[in-house]
C-alpha cells in the first residue's frame, strides 16, 4: 500500500471517528452485551470480571426488538453476547440464527445440560422459580399445586401481573407441555375466573395487594421477595415482603416452574476470545456466587450457594421439564391467553 | 375574439411556467418526505411478506376487542381532551377571574408528562393500595376490597381520563390562538344582536374554532394510537398492545406489521377526515388594527369566578399535580442521584438530542409545508401526509422499520468501502446517535408540520399575493414575507418536537448505540427492574426540563396576544 492511501485511510476513519463518536471500536480488551437484563444488576459481576482480566464490558439495554437489532446489523454488529431473563428469548435467538455455538469444557462442567441449549446455542446462569405469594394471615395452608389455582375456593382472591408477560407465558407453557391444550384451557378459565382483579402490574404489585388485603394469594418470582425484604428507600416494601409467605408449587410431585436468565454467544461476536472469557466467568462458581448474591437467584452450577436471604425462603425443587418444550408452547400459551380472554379479569 | 381570449391564454400558460419555477423548492420536499416515508413503507413490506396464518387467530380472538376497545379509547380521549381543551382556552380568553394569567400559562403544563408516567402516578394514587382508597377505608371503616365500590383506574375509561389528563393542551394551544384572535369579536357581535352567552358558544365559537379543535384531536389521537406505556400499565388491551404481544409472544413480526398496517390505515381516514373538516374552513384572523378594539374580557362575579377558577384548575392538577406529586415524593428520598454522572450525562445527552432534533425537525417541515404550499398538486399533499402518518405508529414499530432502512444503507457503504477502499465503515448511521435523532424527526414531523400549516393558514392570503404582485418569487415571498410572520409557528413547532423527543422511549431505546442514555431510558431501566421510584429523579428532571420550553413558548404566546389588546 502506497503511503498516500496509507494516509487517506487514517485520516477517513478519523473523521468518521470524530464525527459520530461511535460506541466502542472494534479494539483489543471490551465485550459488548446487549442485554434484556437492567446494567445495574449484572454491574458488580462485571466489574469483578474487568478486575480480573482487564477486560472492559459495554452493556446496551435493550427491551423489545434485541434479536431483530442484531440481525439488521449483520456482519457489523458490534454485539458479542447476549444476554436475557427468560428462556423464550434465547430460543428465538437461536432460531434467527444470530448465535454461534460455544463447546466449551469449564462452561459445560459448571452448567447442568438441563439448563443449557444441546447445540450450545445458549447457556442459563441463574435459575428463578415461579412460586406463590400467600397471605401469612389469610392463608392457612403451606402447600400447594398450580393445579389448584383454579380451584373454586380461591375465587375472588387471586391477583397476578399481565397474562402475556414472559415469566407468566412459560409457566402456562409448562401447564400445556404436562397436560395438554385442552386442560390448559380449563385450568387458565378457572384461574381467570378466580381472580380478584384485572391481571395489573409487577410482580411486587401483586405482594402488595395482599399486604392492603386486595387478594389472598399473589403469583410471583421469588427474588423480588428478596428485592423487597432489602429495600432500603422504600421501606414500605419490607412490610408487603413480611405481609406474604412463599409456597413452591408442587413440591410433592414434579416441582416448582422455573426460568432462566442465560447468556448467547452472538453469531458476528466481533471480540470473540474476550466474550469466550466472559462466558467462563459467569458459569464459573466466583461468577455464580456474585450473580446469585446480586440479583436473589438461585446458581446454576451445583456447586454453588443460593444467598442466605434466598435460603430462607425454603427448598426449591425445581420442575425437571426441558426448556426448549417451554419454549416451544410459548406460541400456544399466548394464543390460550387471548381465547379464554384472560387478561379482562373475572367476569363479574 | 382575439382581445377575448388574451387573458385566457396567459391564465392557461401560468401554471406551467410556475411548475418549472417551483422544482427547486419541490425536489427537495419530494426526496425528505420519501425518505421520512421510507420506515413506514418498509414494515408496510414487512406485512406483505407474512402468509397472514395469525390471522385466523387474530380475527377470533384478538381483533374485535382490541378495535372495540381502542375505537372506544379514541373516542372518549378525543370528547375529553376536546372539551377541558376547548372550555379552559374559552374560559382564559373571554373572561376574567382569579388566577388567570398564572393558569392561562399553567394549562400547558401537563405536555411536560409522559403518559406512561402519568399512568403510573395514577395507578399509585387512585388504586386500591393507593393514598385515596386507603384514606377512604380508614374513614369508612372497609376492610377489603369486596366491602365497597370504587372506579377502577385500571379499564379503558380510565386510560382515557388518564391520557386525556395529559394530552388536553394540544388542543388547548390550538384552540386557544383562534379564540384569541377572533372568538370575542365575533362573539361579541352576535352579543350585541341579542344572542344568549350559550347559544353564542355553540353556533358561532364551536364552529369557529371547529378546525382548530380537530387538529388538535388528530394530534392528541395519533399520541393515543402510538401509546403502549400507558396501556400496559393499566392492562387495557389495545390494537397496540396486540401488534406487540403479536411480534414478541408469538414470534411473528409479519404479523404484528400487518395490524399495523391496520392502524396506519386508521391514521389515514383520520387525517382525510382532518382534511375534509377544515377544508374551505380558513378563518383569517383580523389583525392588528382590529385587535385593539377587542373588548375586555367579561368579569366575573361572586361563586361563579371560584367556579371558573376551579373548572381551570382541575385539569392542571390531574395532568401535572398528581404526576409530580407521585415522582417528587420518591425523588425527595433520592436527592443524591443528582451526583450521578451517569444520570447528569444522560440529563445533557436528552438536552442535545432534543434541541438537534427540534432543530432539524422545524427544518425539514418547513421544507415540505412550503412545498404543498407552491404545489397544491395532490401527490405532493399525499406524500407529506403519509410521512406524517408515522406519528400514530408504536415508536418501537417505526424504529424497526428505521433500523432495517438504515443497516441495509450502512452495510452497504461498508461492502463498498471494504472492496473498494480498503478500510471497513462499520454501522456509520446505525450505530450512532444519529439514528435517534433521525427516527425522533421521522416520528414527530407531524408535530412541526401541523404547527407551521396552521400558522400559515391564519396569516391572510393577500400578504403572499402582495409580495408576488410586488414583482417577488414565491420563494422570496415565503422568506421575506411569511417566514417572519410565522415566528410564534416555528416556535411552536420547535418546542413540541422538543418535549416529545425529551419524553420519546421506544425508539430510542431500540435505536441507540453503546453509552447513550436519555432521562427517558433510565427511567425505563428502573421499571423494567420494578422499582420506578429508582427513576423517580430522572422523571422529574425529564418534567422540569421540558417545563421549560413549554414555559416559554406559553408565555410568548401570550404576550403575542395580550401585546395588541
Amino acid at each position: 500500500m502506497t503511503h498516500a492511501t496509507d494516509r487517506f485511510r487514517r485520516a477517513g476513519i478519523a473523521a468518521f471517528a470524530l464525527t459520530f463518536l461511535a460506541g466502542p471500536a472494534l479494539a483489543e480488551g471490551e465485550v459488548n452485551i446487549y442485554s434484556y437484563r437492567q446494567p445495574d444488576l449484572i454491574k458488580p459481576l462485571l466489574d469483578a470480571f474487568t478486575d480480573q482480566t482487564g477486560i472492559t464490558t459495554n452493556v446496551l439495554f435493550l427491551n423489545k426488538g434485541l434479536e431483530e437489532k442484531i440481525e439488521a446489523e449483520g456482519v457489523n454488529s458490534p454485539a458479542d453476547l447476549i444476554f436475557t431473563v427468560d428462556i423464550g428469548r434465547l430460543s428465538n435467538a437461536k432460531e434467527k440464527g444470530i448465535t454461534q455455538p460455544v463447546s466449551d469444557e469449564a462452561i459445560n462442567a459448571n452448567i447442568p445440560g438441563q439448563y443449557r441449549d444441546p447445540d450450545g446455542h445458549w447457556f442459563g446462569l441463574t435459575t428463578r422459580g415461579r412460586v406463590v405469594y400467600a397471605s401469612k394471615d389469610r392463608v392457612g395452608q403451606d402447600a400447594i399445586t398450580y393445579e389448584e389455582l383454579a380451584d373454586p375456593k380461591w375465587k375472588g382472591r387471586i391477583c397476578i401481573r399481565s397474562g402475556q408477560h414472559a415469566y407468566n407465558l412459560a409457566l402456562f407453557a409448562s401447564m400445556i407441555a404436562h397436560h395438554g391444550e385442552d386442560y390448559t384451557k380449563t385450568w387458565l378459565t378457572g384461574l381467570k375466573n378466580n381472580l380478584a382483579r384485572k391481571p395489573d402490574g409487577g410482580d411486587r404489585t401483586q405482594a402488595k395487594a395482599i399486604y392492603a388485603g386486595e387478594c389472598d394469594i399473589g403469583i410471583g418470582n421469588t427474588y423480588y421477595v428478596g428485592l423487597m425484604q432489602t429495600n432500603e428507600k422504600e421501606p414500605e416494601q419490607k412490610d408487603w415482603a413480611n405481609a406474604i409467605k412463599i409456597l413452591f408449587p408442587n413440591t410433592e410431585d414434579r416441582g416448582t416452574h422455573v426460568n432462566i436468565s442465560g447468556m448467547a454467544l452472538a453469531k458476528h461476536a466481533p471480540n470473540k476470545d474476550n466474550a469466550l472469557k466472559l462466558m467462563e466467568f459467569l458459569a464459573s462458581p466466583q461468577g455464580q456466587e456474585i450473580y446469585a448474591e446480586q440479583v436473589f437467584e438461585y446458581p446454576i452450577g451445583p456447586g454453588t450457594e443460593p444467598a442466605a436471604i434466598v435460603k430462607a425462603f425454603g427448598d426449591i425443587k425445581p420442575d425437571p421439564l426441558p426448556l426448549d418444550e417451554i419454549a416451544n408452547n410459548r406460541k400456544a400459551a399466548s394464543e390460550l391467553v387471548d381465547t379464554t380472554g384472560f387478561q379482562d379479569g373475572p367476569a363479574s | 375574439m382575439t382581445v377575448q381570449t388574451a387573458p385566457h391564454d396567459m391564465i392557461a400558460s401560468a401554471p406551467v411556467a410556475r411548475r418549472d419555477r417551483h422544482l427547486a423548492a419541490l425536489l427537495p420536499a419530494i426526496v425528505i418526505a420519501a425518505l421520512a416515508v421510507l420506515p413506514i413503507a418498509i414494515v408496510i413490506g414487512i406485512a406483505l411478506t407474512g402468509s397472514g396464518e395469525d390471522w385466523p387467530h387474530l380475527v377470533n380472538n384478538v381483533l374485535p376487542g382490541a378495535a372495540a376497545t381502542t375505537l372506544a379509547l379514541l373516542a372518549m380521549v378525543a370528547v375529553g381532551t376536546a372539551s377541558i381543551g376547548v372550555t379552559c382556552a374559552w374560559l382564559v380568553v373571554a373572561y376574567d377571574f382569579p388566577m388567570r394569567r398564572i393558569l392561562a400559562w399553567a394549562l400547558v403544563l401537563p405536555l411536560a408528562v409522559p403518559p406512561y408516567l402519568a399512568a403510573y402516578a395514577f395507578g399509585e394514587f387512585f388504586l386500591f393500595t393507593g393514598p385515596v382508597q386507603t384514606a377512604l377505608r380508614a374513614l369508612l371503616g372497609f376492610q377489603s376490597a369486596r366491602d365497597y365500590w370504587f372506579p377502577d383506574i385500571r379499564s379503558t375509561t380510565g386510560t382515557a381520563i388518564v391520557l386525556s389528563s395529559v394530552l388536553f393542551p394540544y388542543v388547548y394551544l390550538t384552540v386557544r390562538v383562534v379564540f384569541l384572535m377572533q372568538g370575542r369579536n365575533i362573539a361579541d357581535v352576535a352579543r350585541t344582536l341579542g344572542a344568549a352567552p350559550v347559544r353564542v358558544f355553540f353556533r358561532i365559537l364551536l364552529p369557529v374554532a371547529r378546525p382548530a379543535i380537530i387538529a388538535g384531536c388528530a394530534l392528541v389521537l395519533m399520541e393515543t394510537l402510538n401509546d403502549i406505556g400507558a396501556a400496559e400499565y393499566l392492562g387495557v388491551n389495545t390494537l397496540t398492545i396486540a401488534v406487540f404481544t403479536t411480534w414478541l409472544n408469538r414470534g411473528s413480526l409479519e404479523g404484528a406489521a400487518q395490524l399495523s398496517t391496520v392502524m396506519l390505515l386508521l391514521v389515514l381516514a383520520l387525517l382525510y377526515a382532518e382534511r375534509m373538516a377544515r377544508r374551505n374552513q380558513r378563518f383569517h384572523g383580523a389583525r392588528a388594527t382590529h385587535m385593539k378594539a377587542r373588548p375586555p374580557r367579561v368579569r366575573m362575579e361572586g361563586t361563579q369566578k371560584w367556579f371558573a377558577t376551579l373548572a381551570v384548575l382541575f385539569p392542571i392538577l390531574s395532568g401535572f399535580g398528581i404526576p409530580a406529586y407521585v415522582f417528587c415524593g420518591y425523588a425527595i428520598r433520592r436527592l443524591e442521584q443528582l451526583a450521578d454522572p451517569a444520570l447528569q450525562q444522560a440529563f445533557v445527552t436528552t438536552v442535545f438530542t432534543a434541541g438537534c432534533t427540534a432543530l432539524v425537525t422545524v427544518a425539514i417541515a418547513l421544507v415540505l409545508v412550503n412545498a404543498t404550499r407552491l404545489s397544491r398538486t395532490a401527490a405532493v399533499g399525499a406524500v407529506a401526509r403519509l410521512s406524517a402518518s408515522g406519528y400514530a405508529l408504536p415508536g418501537t414499530v417505526l424504529g424497526l422499520g428505521l433500523l432495517f432502512a438504515l443497516t441495509r444503507l450502512d452495510n452497504s457503504v461498508d461492502a463498498f468501502a471494504r472492496a473498494h477502499l480498503g478500510f471497513s465503515t462499520g454501522l456509520l448511521l446505525s450505530g450512532t446517535a444519529a439514528a435517534v435523532v433521525i427516527a425522533c424527526t421521522v416520528r414527530f414531523l407531524a408535530l412541526a408540520e401541523g404547527a407551521i400549516r396552521a400558522g400559515l393558514e391564519k396569516l391572510p392570503p393577500h400578504l403572499d399575493e402582495a409580495a408576488r404582485s410586488l414583482g417577488q418569487t414565491p420563494t422570496a415571498s415565503a422568506r421575506r414575507v411569511l417566514f417572519p410572520l410565522l415566528k410564534p409557528a416555528l416556535l411552536t413547532a420547535a418546542v413540541l418536537v422538543f418535549v416529545d423527543t425529551m419524553k420519546e422511549l421506544s425508539a430510542t431505546i431500540l435505536l441507540r448505540p453503546f453509552g447513550f442514555s436519555t432521562l427517558a431510558t433510565h427511567v425505563y431501566e428502573s421499571a423494567s427492574r420494578g422499582v420506578v421510584e429508582d427513576g423517580a429523579m430522572a422523571a422529574i428532571l425529564i418534567i422540569l426540563t421540558a417545563l421549560v420550553p413549554v414555559v416559554l413558548l406559553s408565555r410568548a404566546l401570550m404576550r403575542d396576544a395580550d401585546a395588541t389588546m
